[in-house]
C-alpha cells in the first residue's frame, strides 16, 4: 500500500510536469522559474486549507465549512484592522487563528459529543458562518485603503526570493508532515479513519481525535482568512465562496481516501498544485475562466474513480459492508 | 455515505413499535411547530393572513420540496445527492438554449426533464455502477454540471421563453392554487405511495438499514440505488422547469445553494441522515415549516443571508434534539 501511495505522488508530479511542459509550448515563459514561483504563491492558500481538510478527511470526516470560516475570520480581522490600525499584526494573526480554531471547535464538538454526521454539521455551519460574516459587516466591504500598510504588505514581502505567503505555506506543509507522521495525534488520525474498531481497541479516543482534526482545520482556515484578505486587499461576505470544494478536490486528487485513513501530506500538496497549475494556465492558453469549474468537476470525478481502483487493489470484501472497510495493510 | 457507519452497529430484531411511535411523534411535533410559526406570523405581520400572500409563500418551498421527496428516498437508502441544484442550473441552461433556437413549450419541458434524467443517470452510474462514495461523486458532478452552465452562459443570461412556458411557474389551477402547488401535492402522494406502499419502498428501507442484509435478501441494491439517482435527477429537472418558468430567465448561478436547503428539508422532516428511517409526510410538513419561516422572516424584512443562518441552525438543532433526547433517556 505504501508503495502504491508513493506511485501516486510520483504519478502526480509527472502529470504536473507534463502539464507545465505542454502549457509552455502554447505560452512562452510558462515554465520559467519566476512564473512557477508565482503559481506556487497563488496556490499557497489552497495548500494550507487542503492540509486542514486532509487532517479531517483522514479521520473519516469532512469539513465543508472551511471557506465560510475563512470568510468570517477574514472579515473580522479586516474590520478590526480598519477600526484599530495601531494593533500589531502578530496580534491580528493570533486572533485569526483563534477565531478559526474556535469555529472549527464548534464543528468538532458537534461531531464528537453529539455524533452528528460531519457532512450535516459542516453544511449547517457553512451557511451559519457565512451568514455571521454578513451580520458582522452588515453586507459592507472593507477595502484596501481602510487596511493598514503592514496588514497588506507582510505576506507579499520577498524573503530569499519568495514572498512570505509562500514561506508560510512551506512551513505549514512541513508542520503538517511532522504532526501527521511523527506525533501521536497523526497516528491517531490515521487509525481512527482507517479502522475505527481497531483504533478503539488500541485505546485511541476517536471522538477526541476528530475534534482535534476539526480544530486544526479551523485554525488553518482562520489563518487563511487573514492571508486571503491581505492578498486580495478586500474583504466582503462572499470571499472564497465555494472554495471548500476546491480543498476537497485537492485532497481527492492527491489520493486521500474519502473513507478515511489513507493519504499523505505530499499528495494533498500535489493535488492543490495540480488545481493551481490548471487555474493559472487557463487564461494563458486562452480558455475561458468560466471553464474552470467544469474542469475541476471532471478532475474530482476522475480522481474518485482512480482512488477507488487503487484502494480496491488492497483487497476488498466482495459483499460490501458499510461498517467493515478493508484494513489497509 | 460510508463514512457515517460507526464501529458500533445496532440491528433491531424487528422494526418495533417504538421506532414508529418515535417517528409519529416527530411528525406531530413538527406539525405543532408549523402551527406555532403560522400563528406567530399572523400576529407579527398584518399581511400574513391573506390568501394570495399565502399562495405566494408556497413558491418558497414547492420547487425545493419536489426534489426533497426524491432526496428523502435517496437518504433513506443511505446515499446523498449534492448535485441537485447544479442539475437545475444545467437543465435550465439546456431549456434556455433550446428556447433561443425556437423550440416550443412541450419540447422545452422534455429537454428540461431529459437533462435531469441524464444527470441522474450519470450520478447513478458512478455511485451504483462503480460503487463510489456518493458524497464526493456528487460534489464533483455538482461542480461539473454547473460548470457546463458557466461554459455555455458565462456572464450572460437566457431570457426569451415562449409565453405558454410561463404557465408552469406562474399559472393557477383554481383560485389561489398555483400549478406548482398542485404538482407539489400530486408528487407528495406519488412518492408517499412509492415509499410506503410498494415493494420498491420496502427495499429502500432495507438497504438503508442494513445494506449487507439487503444483499443477502436478494435485493438488487445497485439497481435500486441507480433508480433513486435517476428519480432525483428527474425531479431536479421538473423543479428546473418550474423555477425557470417562474423566473422567466436562466443564469448559471440559478438555484445556487439549494442542495443545502433540500437536504435540510429532508432531515428536518425526520429522515435519518444515517439512512433507514423517515416518511414522506414528515418531508411535506418540513417543507411547510421552512416555507413559513422564510416567508415570515421575509415579511419582517430579514435579509436572505440572515435567513440562511436560521436554516443552518434549524438543520443542526433538529438533528441534535433527538440525539440529546436519546442520550438523556439512556442515562435515566
Amino acid at each position: 500500500m505504501n508503495r502504491l501511495l508513493k506511485n501516486r505522488e510520483i504519478l502526480l508530479t509527472v502529470i504536473i510536469a507534463v502539464m507545465i511542459a505542454g502549457f509552455s509550448t502554447r505560452a512562452q515563459g510558462f515554465a520559467a522559474p519566476g512564473n512557477l514561483a508565482n503559481i506556487f504563491n497563488d496556490t499557497s492558500i489552497l495548500i494550507i486549507l487542503a492540509l486542514g481538510q486532509m487532517t479531517v478527511i483522514l479521520t473519516k470526516s469532512i469539513d465543508l465549512s472551511v471557506a465560510a470560516n475563512l470568510a468570517f475570520t477574514g472579515m473580522a480581522v479586516a474590520m478590526t484592522n480598519a477600526a484599530y490600525p495601531d494593533l500589531p499584526l502578530a496580534l491580528l494573526i493570533v486572533m485569526a487563528i483563534g477565531i478559526g480554531a474556535f469555529l472549527g471547535a464548534i464543528n468538532g464538538y458537534l461531531v464528537w459529543a453529539l455524533r452528528i454526521p460531519p457532512i450535516v454539521v459542516t453544511l449547517g455551519t457553512l451557511t451559519i458562518y457565512r451568514g455571521m460574516a454578513f451580520v458582522l459587516s452588515g453586507g459592507g466591504w472593507v477595502n484596501a485603503h481602510q487596511m493598514g500598510p503592514t496588514f497588506l504588505n507582510v505576506p507579499r514581502m520577498p524573503v530569499l526570493g519568495l514572498p512570505i505567503l509562500s514561506w508560510i505555506a512551506i512551513l505549514i506543509v512541513l508542520g503538517a508532515w511532522f504532526v501527521l507522521t511523527r506525533l501521536p495525534f497523526g497516528r491517531a488520525a490515521y487509525a481512527s479513519g482507517g479502522n475505527p474498531t481497531a483504533a478503539i481497541y488500541a485505546g485511541i479516543d476517536i471522538g477526541w481525535t476528530k475534534f482535534l482534526a476539526f480544530v486544526v482545520s479551523g485554525a488553518l482556515a482562520g489563518l487563511s482568512g487573514y492571508l486571503w484578505v491581505s492578498r486580495y486587499a478586500v474583504a466582503y461576505v462572499d470571499i472564497a465562496a465555494g472554495f471548500e470544494l476546491d480543498t476537497v478536490a485537492a485532497c481527492v486528487i492527491g489520493g486521500i481516501s474519502i473513507a478515511g485513513g489513507i493519504g499523505s501530506v505530499g499528495g494533498a500538496v500535489l493535488g492543490a498544485l495540480f488545481l493551481g497549475v490548471i487555474k493559472n494556465a487557463l487564461p494563458v492558453i486562452g480558455i475561458s475562466p468560466f471553464a474552470q469549474m467544469a474542469i475541476s468537476g471532471i478532475v474530482i470525478v476522475l480522481a474518485v474513480v482512480f482512488n477507488a481502483r487503487a484502494e480496491r487493489k488492497a483487497g476488498r470484501i466482495i459483499l460490501r459492508d458499510r461498517g467493515a472497510k478493508e484494513v489497509s495493510a | 455515505m460510508s463514512d457515517i457507519a460507526s464501529s458500533k452497529r445496532v440491528i433491531p430484531d424487528r422494526l418495533g413499535s417504538k421506532t414508529s411511535r418515535l417517528l409519529a411523534s416527530w411528525e406531530v411535533l413538527l406539525f405543532g411547530v408549523a402551527v406555532l410559526i403560522f400563528v406567530f406570523n399572523s400576529f407579527a405581520s398584518p399581511y400574513f393572513l391573506n390568501a394570495w400572500n399565502l399562495s405566494d409563500a408556497t413558491f418558497n418551498f414547492t420547487e425545493k420540496a419536489m426534489i426533497a421527496f426524491a432526496m428523502a428516498l435517496l437518504v433513506i437508502a443511505g446515499e446523498i445527492d449534492l448535485s441537485v441544484a447544479a442539475i437545475i442550473a444545467l437543465a435550465s441552461t439546456a431549456m434556455g438554449a433550446a428556447a433561443q433556437a425556437g423550440i416550443g413549450t412541450p419540447g422545452l419541458v422534455a429537454i428540461g426533464i431529459g437533462t435531469g434524467l441524464v444527470c441522474g443517470a450519470f450520478n447513478g452510474l458512478l455511485v451504483a455502477g462503480l460503487r463510489l462514495p456518493s458524497i464526493v461523486v456528487t460534489i464533483g458532478t455538482m461542480s461539473l454540471f454547473r460548470g457546463i452552465s458557466y461554459i455555455v452562459l458565462g456572464d450572460q443570461a437566457y431570457g426569451k421563453y415562449p409565453a405558454s412556458f410561463a404557465y408552469f411557474g406562474q399559472g393557477y389551477v383554481a383560485w389561489v392554487f398555483s400549478f406548482e402547488f398542485a404538482l407539489f401535492i400530486l408528487l407528495a402522494m406519488v412518492f408517499g405511495i412509492l415509499l410506503h406502499a410498494t415493494n420498491f419502498g420496502r427495499q429502500v428501507y432495507v438497504i438503508g438499514n442494513n445494506e449487507f442484509a439487503a444483499r443477502f435478501s436478494g435485493i438488487p441494491v445497485e439497481r435500486v440505488k441507480f433508480i433513486l439517482f435517476l428519480l432525483t435527477g428527474v425531479m431536479a429537472g421538473v423543479a428546473s422547469v418550474c423555477l425557470t418558468s417562474r423566473l422567466g430567465s436562466t443564469r448559471p448561478s440559478i438555484a445556487q445553494g439549494w442542495e443545502l436547503e433540500v437536504v435540510t428539508m429532508v432531515v428536518l422532516g425526520g429522515v435519518s441522515i444515517l439512512g433507514g428511517a423517515g416518511t414522506i409526510a414528515g418531508v411535506v410538513i418540513a417543507a411547510f415549516v421552512m416555507g413559513l419561516v422564510t416567508f415570515g422572516l421575509g415579511l419582517l424584512n430579514v435579509p436572505g443571508i440572515v435567513m440562511s443562518i436560521f436554516v443552518g441552525l434549524l438543520l443542526i438543532i433538529t438533528i441534535a434534539i433527538p440525539i440529546i433526547a436519546r442520550r438523556i433517556k439512556e442515562m435515566s
